[in-house]
């Protein structure tokens, strides 16, 4: 480890922290549905859309249609996309002649996008064309961002509204983040990438004739405007196979920095947003603190083992520490960082091979999306997945005190404590299931490029990272067969909207409640005890379940590794 | 079948296909052809894939590494994309700290440059394949360690190899992001043109 390299870390949270409460006003601003300055330039799109689509922006949605109309939504959108991934050979941009994709990995591509998961069974720039990049994916990772957000407001309205019937409009808030939030965002990203050297052409693959006279085809496309999304809404679905590895979609040390900080951004705005809603911004900085600390343990576990390197690369007498899938620009702390991030965010972006990290750093990463990516987490859902977790908190909080629950002025009853626990309860249940099921199946077995206990944590890896929507992989796996697209699709599925529902009607039967006024009995929800009570809920409920499987996969990985033992 | 959730199904209809349809024209349609458009007015080299020409022919791209194997040249890492720099085929080794076939490959390089320059630290990233397998980049210890080589081969003076080599190091931008690091398609262009003129 290096000064450089915790220096890059401190000026990540430095700018991070900095960046927090300004997004968090302008996401308080789309919340409130408030006018902003960009609506004189895009007031009359946001009103076009909604009198072309026939939406009453001002209709006030109960729980249920909130409910029914996002997911009708995402429906439509999964299936627009499937077709098109599978008439892509008809349609135009398709400057390589790609054919179109077969039956399961359109399934696994449509729900993966729609889910704001970006698991990728496939390599970008050997199967899609330049239009599938741009229609079929790239609006989903717009809109299933947005749709995370909305998410995020309808249960915050749960929190700030009293003895209300409705949550809020899906189709105003989802259109609302789109347009005075991702898309200027977007553009400015864009614009800078490509000035950083990220192609964006229409034109595809170009011959160089290198310096030793070999011909090399390096693949082109409209890469920058998708890198900026990408990474914005924390979607990760790289242009190309290595994704951000990649030298188009991420040049250079700096365009890493802000692939980073742009994983971030919106996840730690809308704590603050969270304050702002109900009207104590401590609140917000309570939730942040508590994601802080889980992170800053996880980077520092990654940041050691992968500078410290690998037994087997010492005794071969390679210097320093484990470079194997990293890149030179970057270097380990970079890649590291980035690691962290995206995995405890739901981005799965990756600027490294995970699946060559050192067994420990490696099992920072996973654990992390056990936990439910709730430490910032996706954009939205990070912060829903974390109010769960918050409700359950004061749940054993009040059980110690023997008091009814509070939570920001609502008294959280058996109703919503069964629906949280609900919800927490799908990802262990779904990721160790199906984990399980590939594990002793030969299909699933066939999967796995790495023997031994490493070969488990691939499968467990593939699994977890479709439960918790994250996408990025232990790449060795081949996922791209008939019983991995369906067995990964299905989880992906499940992870997004087993957990959405059920936090809707949280934010439904909270919204109804009346206001409960803080007294001296209630459990403070600021402050260092009630940080660190919520790190010790997700610590142990959201993380102990997992702790065999663990022991099964990087845990056993990393004795045999520092043993000198090889598989 | 009549249960409350109806009228809330239909009413979604009408909304989520329109809104499908208007947001695919917007953001799938009209966001990526603008910003290439913006992009190919204003950085047309970096849009176009930061590509080197010499005699109207594309000789690489300044982004993206390609494959030196050759004695003469300094090298670059290993490769998985495909059978090396391929750059349709981006890819990693995805092997994990406890691979057999990880061991195999490095102990196999391992060996031949001990077998030529035993006396020489081996840098990690010299004998490592990099994530994406189109690394662009060595760092300054790798490609120090192929002066000696090069020096000999080409007849050209050791010491003014390792200058050109110090004089090729991208420093961390704002001094901490990133890491030193020589980009080796550029590096052995000023390779070729030193020999040229002497």
């Amino acid at each position: 480890m290096t000064f450089q390299g915790w220096l890059l870390i401190a000026a990540f949270v430095g700018i991070l922290l900095a960046l927090t409460k300004p997004i968090g006003l302008w996401l308080f601003a789309l919340y409130e549905g408030r006018r902003t300055p960009l609506h004189t330039l895009l007031g009359p799109v946001e009103r076009g859309f909604y009198r072309l689509s026939g939406i009453d922006p001002q209709e006030d949605q109960s729980w249920r249609r909130y409910a029914v109309h996002m997911l009708i939504f995402n429906a439509a959108l999964g299936l627009l996309t499937y077709v098109l991934l599978r008439t892509q050979a008809l349609l135009p941009l398709n400057p390589s002649g790609y054919a179109g994709l077969n039956e399961n990995l359109s399934f696994n591509t449509a729900v993966s996008f729609t889910t704001n998961t970006n698991w990728q069974s496939y390599a970008g720039e050997s199967t899609m064309s330049n239009l599938s990049q741009m229609l079929a994916l790239t609006i989903h990772n717009f809109l299933s961002a947005a749709t995370g957000i909305a998410l995020a407001f309808a249960l915050f309205r749960g929190f700030a509204r009293r003895e209300a019937s409705g949550i809020g409009n899906f189709w105003a808030d989802m259109t609302r983040v789109t347009l005075y939030l991702l898309l200027p965002l977007c553009m400015a990203l864009t614009v800078f990438y490509i000035a950083s050297g990220v192609p964006q052409t229409l034109a595809g693959a170009v011959d160089v004739h290198t310096l030793e006279g070999v011909k090399q085809a390096l693949a082109l496309g409209p890469v920058a405007s998708q890198e900026a999304i990408k990474m914005l809404g924390t979607n990760g679905g790289g242009f190309f196979n290595a994704n951000s590895a990649h030298p188009f979609e991420n040049p250079n040390a700096l365009t890493n920095l802000v692939q980073m900080l742009s994983i971030f951004a919106i996840g730690m705005g809308l704590t603050y947003t969270f304050g702002k809603a109900v009207g104590n911004t401590r609140q917000g900085w309570a939730i942040l603190a508590a994601m802080m600390a889980i992170f800053l343990v996880g980077i520092t576990v990654t940041y050691w083992q992968e500078a410290n390197g690998t037994p087997m690369l010492h005794t071969l007498g390679a210097a320093g520490g484990n470079m194997e899938g990293k890149e030179v620009r970057f270097g380990i702390a970079a890649s590291s960082l980035f690691a962290v991030v995206t995995t405890a965010a739901s981005c799965g972006a990756v600027n490294a091979m995970h699946d060559s990290f050192t067994a420990l750093g490696g099992l920072v990463p996973l654990f992390n999306m056990q936990l439910g990516e709730v430490v910032v987490g996706g954009v939205g859902a990070g912060i829903y997945g974390f109010l769960l977790f918050a409700i359950l908190a004061v749940f054993v909080a009040g059980l110690m005190v023997g008091r009814t629950p509070e939570y920001v002025g609502k008294k959280i009853e058996s109703r919503e404590v069964k629906l949280s626990v609900l919800a927490i309860a799908v990802l262990p249940l779904v990721i160790l299931g199906m984990t399980a099921i590939a594990s002793v199946l030969p299909a699933g077995l066939a999967g796995p490029l790495n023997k031994g206990p490493h070969g488990f944590s691939e499968i467990l890896y593939a699994f977890t990272s479709a439960v918790a929507n994250n996408g990025s992989a232990f790449a060795g796996i081949s996922a791209n067969t008939p019983f991995y697209n369906g067995m990964l699709g299905v989880a992906m599925w499940i992870g997004r909207f087993f957990i959405i529902i059920p936090m809707l009607a949280v934010a439904g039967s909270l919204a109804a409640k009346k206001h409960t006024p803080e007294s001296a009995g209630s459990f403070p929800t600021t402050g260092l005890l009630w940080t660190g009570l919520l790190v010790g809920i997700i610590v142990i409920v959201g993380g102990l379940t997992f702790l065999p499987g663990l022991a099964l996969g990087p845990i056993a990985d990393h004795l045999a590794m520092i043993r000198g033992q090889l598989f | 079948m009549n249960f409350p959730m109806n009228k809330d199904i239909t009413s979604s209809l009408r909304p989520a296909l329109v809104m499908t349809l208007l947001f695919t024209l917007l953001l799938g349609i009209a966001y990526p052809l603008a910003m290439t458009g913006i992009g190919q007015l204003l950085f047309p080299r970096q849009a176009n894939g930061s590509l080197v020409m010499e005699g109207g022919k594309a000789i690489g791209s300044t982004v993206i590494g390609q494959a030196f194997v050759s004695d003469r040249y300094f090298q670059t890492r290993p490769s998985a994309a495909g059978k090396g720099y391929d750059g349709m085929n981006s890819s990693g080794s995805n092997y994990g700290p406890t691979s057999q076939a990880l061991q195999t490959r490095i102990k196999q390089q391992v060996d031949a440059m001990r077998k030529s320059e035993p006396a020489k630290a081996i840098p990690g990233d010299l004998v490592t394949a990099s994530g994406s397998g189109l690394d662009p980049d060595l760092s300054p210890e790798a490609a120090f360690y192929q002066v000696d080589r090069i020096a000999a081969l080409r007849h050209l003076d050791p010491i003014a190899l390792h200058g050109l080599v110090e004089q090729s190091i991208d420093h961390p931008i704002l001094g901490f992001l990133g890491e030193d690091h020589v980009n080796v398609f550029e590096l052995n262009r000023r390779l070729d043109a030193l020999q040229a003129k002497r």
